[in-house]
């Protein structure tokens, strides 16, 4: 039997171009041992949920840097329960103004990174999610 | 609900998650796999390799995108890709190329890592393809990077192994191994819009000619045939493997390639192709689970400690692991 992994999906919802952090962070997550499906660019809340949903991840990562956060979070976070994945984790990257923070949080955000994140947080992050 | 029979039913939750049990050997996922083995053996297993970025994926796209449109067929995907050696992760890009197929509830794509399993990895992209099978999807297709033996190994499992090429990969011929070749039921030559086209068919062309020594591999119609076999032989069990170009940015070649495919199954049925790979493949499959059952009842018989002290001996070079085998098997 082997060890179980930790799958994490790699987004990038909207029609954001910087793609920058997405891969920073996607290779980070696989440095420190995990599984990373990167989807690319350009990326509907319908695409990223299918994914989800197909590769049966642990964790869907978003980033988005284009200021549409408040309107892509929360669709991908219904399609994600609609699918019955309730137990997956969002973490959300990029360019999100702090008074943003309370209500993704209240739309069940895990954690939230902005530039300059360092990968050890993320990565510790998603590890105790997952823990607890 | 078990896994296997919401599988069945076609809910696809299930079979997301009875993917992540099979793939982790878990004792639920090999629960499922006895239980739906009775539904398998109908799927076409369509093997996808060759060296990385010669556009394996984007061909994947556009084939499945094929046969999407021409049929009813419903196509799953098991896309491989390497496992970092040192930290065990990894990063699975192959979707990328893949997102004109999302949408779709008649394509299934998911994606998989080598994880380092010496020999294991075929085993699991078998059973991956045994549960898509049995969940009723007509068309397999396993895209691994023709890198190592254990890729050669996943292609094998296939009924119709495609090798794909691209030009300009430095020297073309050594781009692909002769391992590999030997595998290929067709080759494709990839990127046929990039300069050097011709260059690399030929090249191909001239290893088919090593590969298959016995035949003059000519060009007949478009497609590579062999001069020496007569036509009525090919049509009696001989496959030449065929060179079709594609463009799998544009979609071009593709409705070619999938009539080679289409020839290649026809030909496995009639020539009962099909019934021998099935045959070989079971038994390959077979025989590990007897080696690995018989290994894992022996250890069980001797203790820790003892199998410990005669490894020791075998390291102080005390004993030859000849000598240790009858030692420890004789009681
Ligand atoms: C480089 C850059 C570009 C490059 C992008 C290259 C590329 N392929 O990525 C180019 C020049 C193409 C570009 C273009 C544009 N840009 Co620009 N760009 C930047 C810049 C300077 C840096 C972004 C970057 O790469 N950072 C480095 C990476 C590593 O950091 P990061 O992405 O923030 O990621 C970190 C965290 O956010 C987090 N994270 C990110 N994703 C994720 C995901 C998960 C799951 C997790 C856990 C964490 C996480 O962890 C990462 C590591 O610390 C920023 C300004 C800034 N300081 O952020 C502007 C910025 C993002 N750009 C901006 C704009 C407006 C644009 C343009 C619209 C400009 C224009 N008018 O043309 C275009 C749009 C392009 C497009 N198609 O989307 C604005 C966005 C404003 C907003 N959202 O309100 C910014 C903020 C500049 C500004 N202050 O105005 N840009
Ligand atoms: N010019 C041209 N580019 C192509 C063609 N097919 C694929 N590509 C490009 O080649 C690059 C690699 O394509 P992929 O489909 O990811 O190749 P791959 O073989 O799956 O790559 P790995 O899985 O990383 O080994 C991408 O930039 C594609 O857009 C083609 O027919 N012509
Ligand atoms: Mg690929």
């Amino acid at each position: 039997m082997t060890e179980k992994k930790i799958r994490v999906l790699v987004a990038k919802p909207g029609l954001d171009g910087h793609d920058r952090g997405a891969k920073v962070v996607a290779r980070a997550l696989r440095d420190a041992g995990m599984e990373v499906i990167y989807t690319g660019l350009r990326q509907t809340p319908e695409m990223i949920a299918e994914a989800a949903l197909q590769e049966d991840v642990d964790v869907v990562g978003l980033s988005i840097l284009s200021g549409a956060h408040m309107a892509l979070t929360p669709r991908v976070m219904e399609l994600l329960k609609a699918n019955g994945q309730t137990h997956v984790k969002v973490f959300l990257g990029g360019i999100i103004p702090d008074e943003d923070l309370q209500r993704l949080k209240e739309m069940g955000v895990t954690g939230v990174f902005g530039p300059g994140a360092s990968t050890e947080d993320i990565v510790r992050d998603v590890r105790m999610a997952l823990a607890g | 609900m078990t896994y296997s029979q919401s599988v069945l039913d076609g809910d696809r939750l299930a079979l997301a998650r009875l993917l992540t049990q099979v793939e982790n050997d878990s004792a639920e996922g090999r629960a499922a796999l006895i239980e739906l083995f009775p539904y398998t053996g109908r799927a076409h297993l369509i093997g996808v390799t060759g060296s990385p970025g010669t556009g394996k994926s984007s061909l994947v796209n556009q084939l499945t995108l094929h046969y999407r449109k021409t049929s009813g067929k419903r196509v799953a995907v098991v896309a491989v890709d390497p496992s970092s050696p040192f930290t065990g992760g990894a990063v699975l890009g192959d979707r990328v190329r893949m997102r004109d197929l999302s949408g779709d509830p008649g394509v299934f794509i998911r994606s998989m890592a080598t994880r380092g399993s010496l020999g294991g990895l075929a085993q699991s992209t078998a059973n991956m393809a045994q549960v898509f099978d049995a969940a009723g999807f007509d068309i397999v297709i396993i895209e691994t990077v023709g890198a190592g033996q254990s890729e050669v190994d996943v292609a094998r499992l296939a009924h119709t192994t495609l090798v794909v090429e691209a030009p300009g990969l430095g020297d073309d011929i050594q781009a692909i191994k002769a391992g590999i070749l030997e595998i290929a039921d067709i080759l494709v030559v990839n990127k046929a819009d990039r300069p050097g086209v011709e260059n690399a068919e030929k090249a191909l062309k001239s290893m088919l000619e090593l590969a298959h020594p016995a035949q003059r591999v000519f060009k007949h119609h478009g497609t590579y045939m062999s001069e020496s076999v007569p036509a009525n032989k090919v049509e009696a069990g001989l496959w030449i493997p065929p060179i079709q170009r594609t463009i799998s940015t544009e979609g071009r070649g593709i409705v070619e390639l999938a009539d080679a495919i289409a020839r290649h199954l026809t030909h496995l049925t009639q020539s009962g192709g099909w019934a021998i790979r099935e045959r070989a493949r079971l038994e390959v499959e077979l025989d590990a689970l007897i080696r690995e059952t018989l290994v894992s009842r022996f250890r069980e018989t001797v203790p820790q400690q003892q199998y410990e002290d005669v490894l020791e001996r075998i390291v102080q070079r005390e004993l030859s692991p000849w000598e240790a085998v009858k030692m420890l098997m004789q009681k």
